[in-house]
């Protein structure tokens, strides 16, 4: 193919040619808005940047091809004949392309998510190799304060909420038995917008002025009055949340309308059920930090005035819609996590789960309850005190369906049998790092107690019980327990315990002595400490270094075992839903004939019980008897 | 106990998370969590705390004791291939585990929104204290008292007192952790706390909400002491504040320079041997006459016009190694005319003049 050609074409090419583009465009429009109305200097750095993080993105994402078909169809072109050519992955080339397969775009998710993790967690150690001791050892106040804002938002914004796409993006339509999600098209925007939002809150280390240093929640009017830097999240947001929305709108029409005949909602296996509730909540929060986002780049680049409250503006404004989204947030990083749990304790511990309908409708809950309780985030805000009181019932009783859920988990667990592999271990070290996580989080609703507390430690101590050893121990469950089907391969079981026990340890040893120093008053986002807290502080950093090194074992093990692992049969947990009934790794269109859905997806137990079917002949006869629905119909059981 | 978990899971079981549960609050009360109790309120709060420390105890104990028992009770032999009970659920179990902490949960919000009430209690004939933060340093005055002002917050001992907490700039947060209460600082708005020091000794606000690059240093010394030598500080405070008026009157610039330097804040991030700073998150201004020499020959300015620039307009001239924006505006407003004056005069005579 001529140079020529290849910049034509949809690529790494063309999106290459498409950044100098954009920043001449950025320069271009500035400079003449600014001579058309005769300001000084014509020639502003910050402006240029704003528009050039809008416009580079977008050339970016254009060049590479996501629009490629849909210009063609909107200008009444000849569209290129669906061929199906963008489906699969035949060499490790093929990841590097705009590719409508939910499967390899469930593979870029995820070790593109993976990459932003490891950046996020180097950012971590340097906090923590900061906070060793007190005084300044290694970094500058602004730099430190940019280390925390930028490994908070790369965590959640493009680790944990998109990584559970990425697996959710490769499971769930095996697991309804479709053959793709309801667009794929719109899969592959969704992805290709991700990595956009990454590189550019990284980049942002190299503006003037520094990162971003308004931590994730990126308050206003700091975040309104600092340099540059922040131009880079609030943009980087828009990019993230856009992906996370389309994605989510793809989940539920594909989970509502390309169900497997037979699979009625309560024959969906959990981790559908979470997605599909997740997914109801990223399409009602995430405008909502899109729009708080908006707000802060007017009120930097155009002069409005939301947040100035010399020109009429409402600081608290900023904050009740930032929570409005993200104490949502806080739930699509985790139902998620339940479903993978849901999945994991019952196959490996071979047992139907217990209270399948309870288990559903809790989620349900959650997703409804979650969104009354935004302002226990606010409780010394200075809002109005009357919202307190019901903000902190409201979040105390959320304790009442998440209860549910890990009761359920244990009694699942009762009288199974139990196979404590590396999955099953980070399932069961779920459910004790986020009941405790759970705990602290009912004493941060009482709010006597966290008028002390709030913006302490213990705040950064509970949200990493709840996000790491909640959410991302569930992620570590869900990549272990997939691997197989993703790959075709195992990975080597005995690294696997070795990574769990490391994490185990060294997570607890970590975290876990936050609670105390922040209890007795040391505050968050602090580069400097009271010499009280030097000695836990150093147990903490010292833990740290050990907890992230064990992250390389993990690294190592899904490099190699992807590589040269053993190969893995279709079913290696001889589970019962439909992703394990066909081969590891599954045809390119998931199904030679699509699979009707007889019964529960987690029959472990009953005599001759399968969930699908692939044809009618082959269906054993006691599959027909084999009761409907998960969980309210059958004889209950007594212990 | 061995041999009872074999013969009697439940009982043993039981019998064992009894044990832990109780070892466990043992273990959670001795913890000695907070700070001193220097207010009213810390009391009842550490209360608090420890009624929801022992009601989690048990239900952390129960939940690792059943994943515990699960685990060593029921775990597949190597080759097992064999499946679980297929329990589908158990309806009377379901209600209870809603039930159960759902009454919890109920009492335990009762109970905190009990104690809020009582720490936020109406007060009788509270003494005033408006905070001001700005960034990075915090600044009180005491309306009712003549309106002193002090960068240090002194309080009598067992009176009640009532916080008024406004910004100049961004958002901060005013905190004394051994007070055990909190209020953001929020530009527009005036934020409130209400409490009652009753122990004597020294203590330290800490500003708890990110407000930028000095957020670590932006701490103010609080002292409780007792109330006849409130008074008296007061009256010397009075004293001094109408020394300092005469003194710059009567030409001793140096004295109201410095108590200017130390009541705007400047000494929050610049560091001056005169006034006895130490802050380096902004340009140290030992050698500041020798620099305003040398930057304000680049920029066409006099040494005092250079000085004055740098305070009304800081991103004007950036000394290098620093970047801009971190030196918030608007001294402009917030100083008059004079008092910038006296300030520019002030800096240059203590910066090392003699030195030259």
């Amino acid at each position: 193919m001529t140079l020529a050609a290849k910049l034509r074409g949809p690529g790494w090419y063309r999106a290459a040619l498409s950044q100098p583009i954009a920043i001449a465009f950025a320069v271009g429009l500035v400079v003449l808005v600014r001579t058309l109305y005769g300001y000084d200097p014509v020639f502003d750095g910050d402006a240029i940047t704003t528009v050039a993080l809008i416009a580079m993105p977008l050339g970016f994402i254009v060049g590479i091809g996501c629009f490629d078909y849909w210009f063609r169809w909107a200008s009444g072109a000849p569209t290129v004949p669906e061929d199906h050519s963008g489906h699969g992955a035949k060499t490790w080339r093929d990841y590097f392309k705009v590719n409508t397969d939910h499967k390899v775009i469930g593979i870029q998710y995820i070790v593109t998510t993976f990459i932003f993790f490891i950046l996020g967690g180097l950012m971590a150690m340097v906090i923590r190799a900061e906070l060793a001791q007190p005084g300044t050892q290694f970094v500058d106040p602004n730099t430190y304060n940019g280390l925390f804002s930028v490994h908070a938002s790369l965590m959640i914004f493009l680790f944990i909420i998109p990584v559970f796409a990425g697996i959710a993006n490769y499971v769930i339509p095996l697991m309804i038995g479709a053959p793709d999600m309801a667009f794929p098209r719109l899969n592959a925007l969704s992805f290709w917008m991700l990595p956009t939002a990454g590189v550019m809150m990284v980049a942002s280390f190299f503006a003037d002025g520094g990162a971003f240093a308004t931590g994730w929640t990126a308050y206003a009017p700091l975040s309104t009055d600092t340099p540059v830097g922040q131009q880079f999240f609030t943009i980087g947001v828009q990019f993230a949340g856009a992906s996370s929305i389309a994605t989510a709108l793809n989940f539920l029409v594909t989970i509502i309308t390309m169900r497997a005949p037979g699979m009625t909602f309560w024959r969906m296996p959990l981790l559908v059920w979470a997605n599909f509730t997740t997914s109801l909540l990223v399409v009602i929060a995430t405008p909502f930090v899109a729009g708080s986002q908006f707000f802060v780049l007017l009120d930097r680049s155009l002069g409005t005035h939301f947040f100035d409250p010399a020109g009429g503006g409402d600081v608290l404004m900023y904050q009740h819609v930032f929570w409005f989204y993200s104490h949502p947030a806080v739930y699509i990083m985790m139902l998620p996590g339940f479903g993978i749990v849901s999945e994991v304790i019952s196959t490996h511990a071979r047992k139907p789960v217990f209270g399948y309908r309870m288990m559903a409708f809790s989620l349900v809950a959650i997703v409804i309850l979650g969104f009354t309780v935004w302002a226990h985030h606010m409780f010394v805000s200075g809002m109005f005190d009357w919202m307190r009181v019901p903000m902190m019932i409201m979040t105390m009783l959320i304790a009442v369906p998440t209860g549910i859920k890990i009761f359920s988990w244990l009694a699942t667990l009762w009288k199974g049998v139990i196979h404590l592999t590396t999955p099953m271990l980070f399932a069961l070290g779920f459910i004790t790092m986020f009941t405790l996580g759970g705990i602290s989080g009912i004493m941060l609703a009482v709010i006597p107690v966290v008028i002390h507390v709030s913006d302490t430690y213990f705040i950064v101590a509970h949200i990493h019980y709840v996000l790491f050893g909640g959410s991302v121990f569930t992620i570590f469950a869900g990549l272990y327990h997939w691997f197989p089907k993703m790959t075709g391969r195992m990975y080597d079981e005995r690294l696997g315990k070795l990574h769990f026990w490391l994490s185990f340890v060294f997570f607890n040893l970590t975290f876990g002595p936050m609670h105390f120093v922040g209890v007795d008053g040391m505050p968050r986002r602090v580069a400097d400490y009271a010499d009280q807290f030097a000695t836990l502080n150093m147990l903490i950093s010292v833990s740290s270094f050990i907890f992230g090194l064990s992250f390389l074992i993990f690294l190592y093990n899904m490099i190699t075992s992807w590589r040269h692992g053993l190969k893995a049969a279709a079913n290696p947990w001889r589970a019962h839903s439909i992703e394990w009934q066909v081969s590891s790794p599954p045809p390119i269109f998931n199904f030679d004939e699509i699979p009707t859905v007889v019964g529960g997806p987690y029959e472990y137990g009953v005599p001759g019980a399968v969930h699908a079917v692939f044809s009618d002949k082959k269906a054993p006869a006691a599959a027909k008897a084999a009761p409907a629905g998960g969980g309210g119909a059958p004889p209950p059981t007594t212990e | 106990m061995r041999r009872l978990l074999r013969r009697r899971p439940a009982l043993g079981m039981a019998l064992l998370s009894g044990i832990s549960t109780v070892v466990g609050i043992v273990i959670v009360l001795t913890i000695d969590w907070f700070p001193v109790q220097a207010s009213t309120a810390s009391e009842q709060i550490d209360t608090l705390w420890d009624v929801l420390l022992i009601a989690s105890v048990p239900v952390f104990v129960l939940v690792m004791s059943v994943a515990l028992y699960s685990v060593f009770a029921f775990r597949a032999q190597p080759g097992d291939l064999s499946d679980g009970k297929p329990i589908h659920g158990n309806a009377k179990l379901e209600v209870i585990w809603v039930a159960i902490p759902f009454i919890m949960v109920s009492a335990l919000a009762a109970y905190g929104w009990i104690v809020l009430d009582d720490i936020e209690a109406k007060q009788t004939d509270p003494l005033i204290v408006n905070v001001t933060g700005q960034q990075f340093a915090w600044r009180f005055d005491y309306p009712g008292e003549g309106r002193v002002k002090s960068t240090e917050l002194v309080l009598p001992k067992d009176r009640d007192v009532e916080f008024r907490v406004n910004t100049d700039d961004v958002l901060h947060d005013f905190w004394v952790p051994e007070f055990r209460l909190k209020t953001d600082a929020v530009p527009g708005l005036t934020t409130k706390i209400r409490l009652k020091p009753d122990r004597l000794g020294e203590y330290n606000v800490v500003c708890a909400e990110l407000c930028g690059i000095g957020h670590s240093t932006m701490r103010a010394v609080v002292r409780v002491v007792p109330p006849q030598k409130f008074d008296a500080w007061i009256a010397k405070e009075q004293q001094s504040e109408s020394d300092g008026g005469a003194a710059a009157a009567g030409g001793d610039q140096a004295a109201a320079g410095r108590q200017l330097f130390t009541e705007t804040g400047c000494n929050a991030c610049h560091t001056l041997a005169d006034a006895e700073s130490s802050s380096a998150i902004g340009p140290g201004l030992d050698d500041l006459a020798a620099d305003a020499k040398k930057f304000g020959k680049a920029e066409d300015q006099s040494p005092e016009e250079y000085v004055q620039t740098s305070i009304e307009d800081p991103d004007a001239f950036v000394v290098p190694n620093f970047n801009e924006g971190i030196m918030p505006g608007g001294y402009a407003e917030q100083l008059s005319d004079e008092e910038i004056d006296t300030l520019v005069q002030y800096l240059l005579s203590v910066s090392g003049e003699e030195k030259q």
